[in-house]
């Protein structure tokens, strides 16, 4: 059996140095100053954070690489750093910054071959995959640019693809249950997380502790991820990590 | 004076590093160059990246920095990459050698479990200053390799993925450990912490 934890990521939507989370990739609204929350959640035992630079601008970038290496001096759990990194030089800017790990979403999709230059620079165990899936008839198709542009991928393939590519981690989110709090799509997660042989995110849907110990006991993910549950204090990571510990998940408390 | 030198070898992750021993008060410098390394009262080789290539990058610096290890008994501490770096042969270049400070090999992780192992993990067993006031606590990891060395009574703990595997050495002025602490929380500051007393002793 493996020890290793299953790991509880707030992800933080960053644009213009602001948090901000929308319902269904819309709809955005302040939740406050990406410094100051990843402090309050290294404070409360967040396993891992990620950061998604939203705005998606060249001003934009700039102002992410100031935020990553504010936030790399305050925090001392691995962070991602993903969102409009379209290049090897945007890594490396990012990598020295402090982040540990970069996330690529449609880039990846343009130009797969990013994704071995990036897994054999800088190692598989730092790139991570971001999928965009909505299910259509008894598939998932992959959508990019923030989840409104559809593309004809399948998207058990794609990450199939990405991981023979290089890709170390695949952080798998279903747009059809994010902001909904319906809970994680088993369906999804567990397809995908079988399919490959490197960790996955779920991601899209938490709305209860109960959602999270569905995705640990019924799928392969190793990671779940929540935003807005987690700024809004509508879930404490404490409570939720006793909750997964009492129920046998393996999880870590110290 | 400085406390500590971080090896730079173009590669690794050594921002992180810096900030959480500047967290903890130490004065620290990132350097590629010997001349800074033997200024130091303590060295850090950090990192990620390929065993092939850190050792390339290293080039003729890589015997000077084996002087200060086992000659000078400079303290010593090398994380991940930096803990692998130490040992004979890795299976990830098979072609370029290690440093050869402690006998043994770096292996793959082999098996249907995910690769590379990242993650939050047990150590346990432990036995090194380094972990001084800690019991047995979870660590962060991220690697696919592992180190095998000759001589078992070196290990200063080791986790379990899919196989055991000694997650840190200790050998007089040598420390190293294959899990991230400037990336464990607290309680790896605590490791980091308690190197740096071993370098002010």
């Amino acid at each position: 059996m493996l020890m290793l934890c299953k790991r509880i990521i707030p992800c933080l939507d960053v644009k213009n140095n602001r948090v901000v989370k929308g319902t269904s990739f819309l709809d955005l609204s302040d939740a406050g100053d990406p410094v100051e929350l990843a402090k309050r959640y290294y404070a409360e035992g967040a396993d891992e954070l990620i950061f998604l630079d939203i705005s998606a601008t060249i001003e934009g970038r700039k102002t992410m690489v100031n935020t990553v290496k504010k936030v790399a001096k305050e925090i001392f759990i691995p962070f991602t750093v993903g969102g409009g990194i379209s290049s090897l030089d945007d890594m490396y800017n990012i990598f020295r910054a402090g982040a540990d790990k970069i996330s690529l979403n449609t880039v990846a999709v343009q130009n797969p071959n990013l994704i071995s230059r990036a897994a054999k620079m800088f190692g598989s165990q730092s790139i991570v995959v971001a999928i965009d899936a909505k299910q259509e008839a008894r598939s998932w198709k992959v959508y990019i640019k923030g989840g409104t542009v559809k593309t004809p991928l399948d998207a058990i393939e794609w990450a199939k693809k990405a991981v023979s590519l290089g890709a170390g981690e695949v952080l798998l989110t279903s747009i059809d249950r994010d902001g909904t709090k319906k809970g994680f799509d088993l369906d999804l997660t567990n397809t995908v997380s079988n399919t490959v042989n490197v960790p996955v995110i779920a991601s899209g849907g938490a709305g209860s502790e109960k959602d999270f110990l569905d995705v640990f006991e019924n799928t392969k993910a190793t990671a779940a991820l929540a935003a807005s549950l987690f700024h809004y204090n509508m879930i404490k990571i404490p409570k939720l990590k006793k909750y997964l510990g009492k129920n046998g998940v393996e999880i870590r408390e110290n | 004076m400085i406390d500590i030198a971080i090896i730079d070898y173009n590669a690794g992750n050594t921002i992180n590093v810096k900030n959480a021993f500047g967290k903890l008060g130490a004065n620290v410098v990132i350097s590629d160059s010997p001349f800074i390394w033997e200024k130091a009262d303590g060295i850090i080789f950090p990192g990620v990246g390929y065993f092939g290539s850190a050792v390339r990058n290293l080039d003729e610096n890589a015997k000077l920095l084996k002087d200060l290890i086992t000659k000078k008994k400079v303290p010593f501490f090398g994380i991940c990459l930096g803990m692998q770096l130490l040992m004979d042969k890795s299976d990830e270049s098979p072609e370029i050698n290690g440093l050869g400070i402690i006998p043994g090999q770096v292996c793959r992780f082999e098996g249907s479990y995910p690769i590379p192992q990242i993650g939050w993990n047990k150590v346990e067993q432990l036995n090194s200053p380094l972990f001084d006031g800690l019991d047995d606590f979870y660590a962060y990891f991220a690697h696919s390799y592992y180190c095998d060395p000759t001589d078992k009574t070196l290990v200063a703990a080791t986790t379990k993925y899919g196989e055991q595997f000694s997650s840190a050495f200790w050998k007089e002025n040598i420390f190293a450990v294959q899990f991230h602490p400037e990336k464990s929380g607290e309680l790896g500051l605590k490791i980091l912490k308690n190197f740096l007393n071993e370098v002010r002793k």
